[in-house]
Parts: C-alpha cells; sequence; structure tokens
C-alpha cells in the first residue's frame, strides 16, 4: 500500500457553537501507532470518531489508506472503511460467543476459512480453549483481548482505539498495553490510540499528539514532547512542571535556577522545570527554602520556594530525608537543561475549562 | 496473549482481504436518509389525522355551532369538568396516599396489597361501570334489600349519578397514579427522606416537606394519563346518564354521520386534552428530579400501632375489592348462572367470532406497532439522532391524544385520501367515510403506539451505542445489525411492548364503537351493547376474557415495581 496509512487534512466539526475539532491536520505512516492525548473534552474522541465514520466532518478530509473516506460532503460509511475499533468497555456482542464475536466480521468468508481464521486470532491472543464462552463469563482483560481479535481478524487498515485500557484493573493495564502494542507491531497494523493518560501514551505511541480544545498543540515523538514541549499547556499536561520566568541579558537568557536555550520565535515564553530537573543541597545561607514535600515510593518530591518567591519541586531518592522550613541552596542536576514554552495563558494550573465538547 | 513477539506476521499478509473492492461504494452523507424519511412518514401518518382534525375548526359550521350551545353543550362542557376535574383529583388522593401507606407504613398484608393494588387496571371502567349500576341500582339486588328492610321510599345514593361515574373512573384509573408514585418513591425519594430525618424532620415533616414535593413530576404525569383517559370515555359515563362533550361526539357521529360537525366538536376534546398536558407541565415546573435523593437507602417502612395496622390493611383491600376483587366474583357469577341456565347460552356460538375480530384486530395493531417501532427507534441509530428523536416524539403522541379525537382525525384523513385517490380515478373500495377495517386499525396504531415505541426505545437504549459502533466498523449494515446484534440484545422489550400494545387494543371500546365496520363487533362492544340492554348474564364471559388477558400487562407492571433499580 503507498501513501500514508491515514491522513486527516484540516479537518473541522462543530457541534452547534461548540468546535469539537478545530482544523486538524495528521498523518500517520504505515505501520505506526499514534497516540492522541488530550484531557476530557480536548476533542479527542471526536476525532477518532470522525475517522470512524461515526461522525462527518464539516470541512477537510480524511484519507484512510489512500482511500477518500470523507472530504466534507461525500462521507464514506464506517462498515466501509476497513477499519478495527477497540473501545474502553470493550463492547462484546453479549449475545454471541468469543468464537461468534470474532467471527462476526468474516461474515463473508466461507465457513472453513471463517473458523480457520477465527481460531487462529483467538490462539494469537491467548484465548484458544474460550470459543464457546460468552463474554459476561471472562475477567477484564480478557474481554478486552477478544474485542482486539475481533477488530484485527477482519485485517482492517487501520485500528481505532478508544482509552482501550482505561477500564482494566492498574495492575494489568501496564502488561496488556504491552501486549496489545505488540501484537499490533507483529500484524503492522498502523493504529490510533486515544487517551487522556499522558503515561500511557508516551508508553505506546511511535509518535504523540496532544490535544486541546479542539487543535493538535504538539505532534511529535514521545521523547520530544515530554521534554521538548512546544507550549506551557504541553509541559503541564505531559508531566509534573514548574515554571519560571525568564530574563534575557544580552545575547542569553537566564532563570533563577540557570542558563537555558531560547529557540527563535515569538511570544511570551517561560522555562519549564521538572522534578527530575531540580536537586539541593541544605545550606543555613541558602536563598531557597524547603515549603512541603509528597512521598512516591521511589522519590520523594520536595517543594521549593526560591528567592524570588517561584515554586519548584525536585525528586530526590528516598535516602535524601530534609525538614521542612530547611534552608536550600536548588540548582539543576547536572547535564540537565530547561527549555523554553511558549506561554500562551498566565493562569496557574492547567486551563481545563477551554475545552467543552461532549466526548 | 501467550507469544506476541511470536506472532507470525507473514502468515496474517497471506490470508485474503476480508472484504474486497468496496472502496468505491462510497455514499453520500445523505445516504442514511431512508432510516430518517422512514421515521418522518411514521410521524407524519402519526400527527395529519390530528392536525387535519385541529385545522378543522378553522372552517366552523356555525350553524352545528349554534345548535349545539342551545341544546346539549353547556351541559356536556361543564360535566366533562366536572368529571376529569373529579376523577383526576380522586385518583392522585388514592394513588398517592395507598403508595405513601404501603412505602411508609407496615401493616399485616403490605406486601401483598403492594401489588394488588394494581390489579384494578385490569378492569376496564365499562366493566366495572355495568357492574356497579347492575348490583346497586335501583333493581339490583342492594336496593331491593334495603328497600325490604326500611320500606319503598326508603333514601339511597343514587348510583347512576356524577359522583357514582367519579367513584367508578377512580376506582379503574388510580394505578396510573400509584405505580409512577410508587416508583418514584422507591427510586428517587429515600434518601432525601433519610436526610431530612437526620436533618432533624420529624416523620410527617419529612413526607410533607421533601417526599411530596419530589412525587409531585410524577404524579403530575400519572394523573395526566388519567384525565386522558377520563375525556376518552364515552361509554362508561353513559351507564351513568352523564353527558361529556366526548358523548356528544359519538352521538352526533353515530346518530347523524355528521363528520364535520363531529370533528369540531372533537377539537372541543382535543382543547381539554392540550390544556390536562399543559396543566400538567406547570405542575411539574422545571422540576428534573431524575434519581436525584439517592438510591440507596430507601424509606425505611415503620410499623403501625395495634389498631392503624389493621386498619390501613382494610382501607387497601377494600379498595382491591371494590376495583377488583368484587366485580370479578360477580361476573364470574353471572357467567355461571349463564351456563346452567335454562336458556342455554344462544350467544355462545357468537363468542367465537367477537373473539375473532378482536383478535385480527389486535394482531394487527401490534404487528405495526412492532415494525414501526423497532424501525423508528433504531433509526435513531442509524440516521441524525435529533431528526430521527423529534420524529419518534411525533410519532408516540397518539397516546396522549383521546380516543374520540383520533377516531375522528383518521375519518377526516381517509375520507381527504378518497377524495385524493378518486381525483385521479383510483376511488378506495368499500365505505370509508361510514369505517372501514383499515381506519379502525389506523385508528388504534396511533393511539396504542406511544407505549410500544417507548418500550422498545428504553430497550435498545440498554444497548451501548459502541456496540452498534463496532458493529459497522466491523462491516455490518445498518439492516444486518437491526437484525443480528439489536433485535436478539432487545428482544424482552419488544415482546414487553407487544404484550402492552395489545392489551391496550383488545380491551379499546371508543374507538371500536366510533370506527367498527357494520357488522364487525370485537369484544368489549359486545358487552357494552349487551350491558346497555341490561344482559348482565350474558355480558359476563367476554367480560371476565377481557379482564383475564388484562391481567397479563398488570402482572408485568408489578414485576417492574418490585425489580430494585438496575445501576
Amino acid at each position: 500500500m503507498t501513501g500514508s496509512a491515514l491522513a486527516i487534512d484540516h479537518v473541522t466539526k462543530a457541534f452547534g457553537a461548540t468546535v469539537a475539532v478545530d482544523d486538524v491536520e495528521v498523518t500517520l505512516a504505515d505501520a505506526e501507532l499514534l497516540a492522541l492525548v488530550g484531557p476530557s473534552g480536548c476533542g479527542k474522541s471526536t476525532l477518532l470518531r470522525l475517522v470512524a465514520g461515526l461522525l462527518a466532518a464539516d470541512r477537510g478530509t480524511i484519507r484512510i489508506g489512500g482511500t477518500t473516506v470523507d472530504d466534507g460532503t461525500r462521507v464514506v460509511d464506517p462498515e466501509r472503511r476497513h477499519i478495527g475499533l477497540v473501545f474502553q468497555e470493550h463492547a462484546l456482542f453479549p449475545h454471541l460467543t468469543v468464537a461468534q464475536n470474532v467471527a462476526f466480521g468474516l461474515r463473508s468468508l466461507g465457513r472453513s476459512e471463517r473458523d480457520g481464521r477465527c481460531s487462529h486470532w483467538l490462539d494469537l491472543v491467548g484465548l484458544g480453549s474460550y470459543g464457546r464462552r460468552y463474554p459476561h463469563e471472562l475477567s477484564g482483560g480478557e474481554r478486552q483481548r477478544v474485542a482486539l481479535a475481533r477488530a484485527l481478524a477482519p485485517a482492517p487498515r487501520l485500528m481505532l482505539l478508544d482509552e482501550p485500557f482505561a477500564s482494566l484493573d492498574p495492575n494489568l493495564r501496564a502488561q496488556i498495553r504491552g501486549d496489545v502494542v505488540e501484537l499490533l507491531r507483529a500484524t503492522g497494523t498502523p493504529a490510533v490510540f486515544v487517551t487522556h493518560d499522558q503515561v500511557e501514551a508516551l508508553a505506546t505511541g511511535d509518535r504523540v499528539a496532544v490535544m486541546r480544545a479542539g487543535r493538535i498543540e504538539q505532534l511529535g515523538d514521545p521523547t520530544e514532547v515530554f521534554h521538548r514541549p512546544r507550549t506551557r499547556f504541553v509541559a503541564g499536561f505531559m508531566g509534573d512542571a514548574s515554571f519560571l520566568p525568564i530574563a534575557r541579558d544580552g545575547g542569553g537568557a537566564m532563570t533563577e535556577l540557570g542558563p537555558l536555550d531560547v529557540p527563535d520565535g515569538n511570544g511570551e515564553r517561560v522555562a519549564v522545570a521538572r522534578p527530575d530537573d531540580v536537586t539541593f543541597e541544605p545550606a543555613d545561607a541558602g536563598t531557597a527554602e524547603i515549603v512541603g514535600a509528597e512521598f512516591r515510593g521511589p522519590v520523594r518530591v520536595y517543594t521549593l520556594r526560591l528567592a524570588s518567591g517561584a515554586i519548584v519541586h525536585s525528586a530526590r531518592s528516598h535516602l535524601v530525608r530534609a525538614e521542612l522550613g530547611t534552608r536550600v541552596d536548588a540548582a539543576l542536576v547536572a547535564g540537565h537543561r530547561l527549555v523554553a514554552v511558549v506561554d500562551e495563558h498566565t493562569a496557574t494550573g492547567l486551563d481545563f475549562d477551554t475545552c467543552s465538547d461532549p466526548d | 496473549m501467550t507469544a506476541p513477539a511470536a506472532v507470525d506476521a507473514s502468515r496474517d499478509a497471506d490470508l485474503p482481504p476480508a472484504r474486497v473492492g468496496s472502496d468505491h461504494h462510497r455514499r453520500t452523507a445523505l445516504g442514511r436518509l431512508g432510516w430518517a424519511t422512514t421515521a418522518v412518514i411514521a410521524a407524519a401518518l402519526v400527527v395529519i389525522p390530528i392536525g387535519m382534525l385541529a385545522s378543522s375548526i378553522l372552517t366552523p359550521s356555525t350553524d352545528v355551532w349554534r345548535e349545539q350551545w342551545q341544546t346539549r353543550l353547556p351541559g356536556e362542557i361543564v360535566d366533562t369538568l366536572v368529571l376529569v376535574t373529579g376523577v383526576g383529583f380522586c385518583s392522585i388522593v388514592l394513588g398517592t396516599g395507598l403508595a405513601w401507606l404501603v412505602a411508609a407504613y407496615r401493616f399485616p398484608g403490605r406486601r401483598v396489597l403492594g401489588w394488588a393494588l394494581v390489579l384494578p387496571l385490569a378492569v376496564p371502567g365499562y366493566i366495572l361501570g355495568f357492574v356497579t349500576t347492575s348490583v346497586f341500582g335501583f333493581a339490583g339486588p342492594v336496593q331491593t334489600w334495603w328497600r325490604d328492610q326500611f320500606g319503598r321510599d326508603a333514601w339511597f345514593p343514587d348510583i347512576r349519578s356524577m359522583p357514582g361515574a367519579v367513584a367508578i373512573l377512580s376506582l379503574t384509573l388510580y394505578p396510573y397514579v400509584y405505580l409512577p408514585a410508587r416508583a418514584a418513591l422507591r427510586d428517587q425519594a429515600g434518601g432525601a427522606y433519610f436526610v431530612a430525618r437526620t436533618l432533624g424532620a420529624s416523620p410527617s415533616q419529612a413526607a410533607r416537606r421533601v417526599v411530596l414535593p419530589m412525587l409531585r413530576p410524577a404524579i403530575a404525569a400519572g394523573a395526566a394519563v388519567v384525565v386522558m383517559e377520563t375525556l376518552t370515555d364515552f361509554a362508561t359515563v353513559q351507564y351513568f346518564g352523564i353527558d361529556t362533550v366526548s358523548v356528544g361526539v359519538f352521538r352526533i357521529w353515530r346518530g347523524t354521520y355528521d363528520r364535520d360537525a363531529a370533528a369540531e366538536l372533537a377539537t372541543l376534546v382535543l382543547v381539554l386534552a392540550l390544556l390536562a398536558i399543559g396543566l400538567e407541565r406547570v405542575l411539574r415546573g422545571r422540576a428534573r428530579y431524575g434519581a436525584a435523593g439517592g438510591q440507596d437507602a430507601g424509606i425505611v417502612p415503620r410499623r403501625l400501632g395495634r389498631w392503624r395496622g389493621p386498619a390501613a390493611t382494610v382501607v387497601a383491600t377494600s379498595v382491591v375489592l371494590a376495583g377488583f376483587g368484587a366485580p370479578t366474583l360477580q361476573l364470574a357469577v353471572w357467567a355461571i348462572r349463564e351456563a346452567r341456565g335454562d336458556r342455554g347460552t344462544p350467544l355462545l356460538d357468537r363468542y367465537l367470532d367477537f373473539l375473532t375480530n378482536s383478535l385480527t384486530l389486535t394482531i394487527t395493531t401490534v404487528g405495526i406497532c412492532l415494525v414501526v417501532a423497532v424501525v423508528v427507534t433504531n433509526a435513531r441509530r442509524f440516521a441524525h439522532p435529533r431528526v430521527v428523536g423529534t420524529a419518534n416524539r411525533l410519532t408516540a403522541v397518539g397516546y396522549a391524544v383521546p380516543g374520540p379525537v383520533v377516531a375522528m382525525g383518521v375519518i377526516l384523513a381517509v375520507v381527504a385520501l378518497d377524495d385524493l385517490l378518486g381525483g385521479v380515478g383510483l376511488g378506495l373500495p368499500g365505505v370509508v367515510a361510514t369505517g372501514s377495517f383499515v381506519a379502525l386499525a389506523y385508528a388504534y396504531v396511533i393511539r396504542f403506539i406511544g407505549p410500544g415505541l417507548g418500550t422498545v426505545e428504553s430497550g435498545l437504549g440498554q444497548v451501548p451505542d459502541e456496540i452498534t459502533s463496532s458493529a459497522r466498523a466491523l462491516g455490518a449494515r445498518p439492516r444486518t445489525i437491526l437484525g443480528v446484534v439489536h433485535l436478539p440484545l432487545s428482544r424482552a422489550s419488544v415482546i414487553t411492548a407487544a404484550v402492552l400494545v395489545g392489551v391496550d387494543a383488545l380491551k379499546e371500546l371508543p374507538i371500536a364503537l366510533l370506527l367498527r365496520p357494520i357488522g364487525f363487533d370485537t369484544l368489549p362492544v359486545w358487552v357494552y351493547n349487551l350491558a346497555s340492554e341490561s344482559r348482565f348474564e350474558q355480558a359476563a364471559l367476554p367480560a371476565l376474557s377481557i379482564i383475564g388477558v388484562a391481567l397479563v400487562p398488570v402482572a408485568i407492571l408489578c414485576r417492574r415495581l418490585d425489580r430494585r433499580p438496575v445501576r
């Protein structure tokens, strides 16, 4: 197959006055996994439903495997898009057995071939002996695997997964996530994951698209999105972040914790400091003070108030113990550099309520 | 997954694609128009007759109105208002009071009485009416005994009066308030009642200040149904010598076959029905309680005292006896006496005819209602949900329109269609104006599709959207999904809908009286005719069969009442 697995070109979708998906542009290479992440209501599920054909775009073009499925006026029905769809609640047909569920998308095949493919896929997901069971007799993880086998069995050109792991027990989640990713890679199926969990997005995607208020705020590989966020929103959403004002002096730029590179570009910028960027040493004449501490198992995250009053966090080994009120000297961890991001809003914390679409 | 790393991807690539070459079957955004169109047509078929009736008032026949106004109409309007107000008020008091009694107190027989209080719903007013008037009427056993005891001129309340009609209709209709009130007490008010108690309210204060206001929407909805049924009825009230506007419509239509005059008078019934719906909206206010108030902590019933407990049992039992037990027993006695009588049972051979007529009509109605309900509820999944949703609400509107209005509207529509077809040289066979089976079934469908549609809708509502979406992504067309996924998953609700529609159709009297083709008598029509001629013993068997069938949906409603709310 030539061309990209999925091409979303300037797609817009509004519900009444609410623009849920606003002029979005994404392309997906063959066999690529894209994680679509954002706070609830940011339009990521709407975008997935547009690709699936469950909704029709107001404007723009969607192509799957080179075929135009939606150009804003003509829409291909979901049943003709050759896609696999997996939902959070798995949506197995409760009145059909596991085998009948997997065979549902294979109705055009002859009986023997259908049975063969059905058992092939059940074997692949490790449920070879479960064919005659009903969905309600399965655990959450097993249902998830049946849903995956059912979606993959007709050899879709593209898999769409809407919060596929959100309903699973947290202890199982990481393992099943790994299994699913491996299966998608083994079959070479391109896929779009929707998730609100940034850890999941970073762990599963070849690339990560961060959405906010209907727009893709940043699209890149996981390390890039995490370590070189473009905006304050992306930095804050993808992980713990504190923000420091930047002072320009001559050619360079400084923050309270040290120098940084300011890339070209317009707009007000702030520096991002993540807990692993910041360290401290107790010092009687220190300019910073420990004002909070939170135990997180492997690390303890300290809250420091710098001389200017700015707040940063510092993750330290549990071996480091410092009392509240201790005066300290704060510094960057050796080798870490702060990055500057576009400061599109001055409010502290995340600005979730700019999104209000119904997904 | 056992060994995903060892997955043989090449093997998968060898498999032929499941669906080949369908890329070009591109559809426009209007490709699902068929579903929406069906829903809109269904709505139009319901709305057009009612609309034609409503617009008939725009060209009033002044002489008819003048004549009516100078003769019966003022009395009919007064009687209608008094009857509707009386029945509405009594049903609210009975329904709410009994619901609260059963929910909040423990007394002997509470559990059985809780569902037995629904039983009177199985006895149509026209049956309870003739049983009561015959037993308590001047020539009946009670008054005869009374005169024997206290002399020929001893005073006895006249049963054939407005209070009698109000009492009988209230006894058959109060379950429409009782059921939603019980459900609301179970699902909504429990938690709020409990919270009010912890905030220092006594049980009666909590009931008055918290529970009753929370029940208001449920009571208003139930009372609206009661009012609608009262407006529809023109058979029961005639036993009691009450002339309502609906009786007037019946008299004009069956007396003179002047359809314009009858239709115009029926608009008055429609206006009264709209007033009732408006009143319900006002009473409900902006309240949308849903499950507010918490579901977990229900009202814990308190034990009633030594005397008040048995007193509660007596009150509830006498309502069940008056509305169900006694009339059924009396009918059974009559039926047995008739079967053993010397005359033999001359009408029994015709019983099968009437039964066949009733069943044909019922099965036709159920069949059409189910097909339409299933198709238009599915249309909501596959076509524009808002357009189809609006259309479906209109399709269900017939249940809130009194029977005479539906019947006269259908007559106008069928006549108009006849004129239209006649204009192009395709006359309808038969006597559409005086009633045909098609018109009769059409009116039944309009009147009874509402509860069927609602039941199927809630059944399909249990099937998550994701199930439908998954099936579509797997290549199934909407029609296939309807048959292979939606119908099997909502089968129970379709069966329930069939029962609800079927029983309503089987016991319906007013529309049959207005529209039946000559010679096409249903069971209720037969009962009504015999009762009108005071041949009660002969009417007993068909009346009992109607009650027997009507018990089926009552059992369904009772089961819903006992079911704990599912989360």
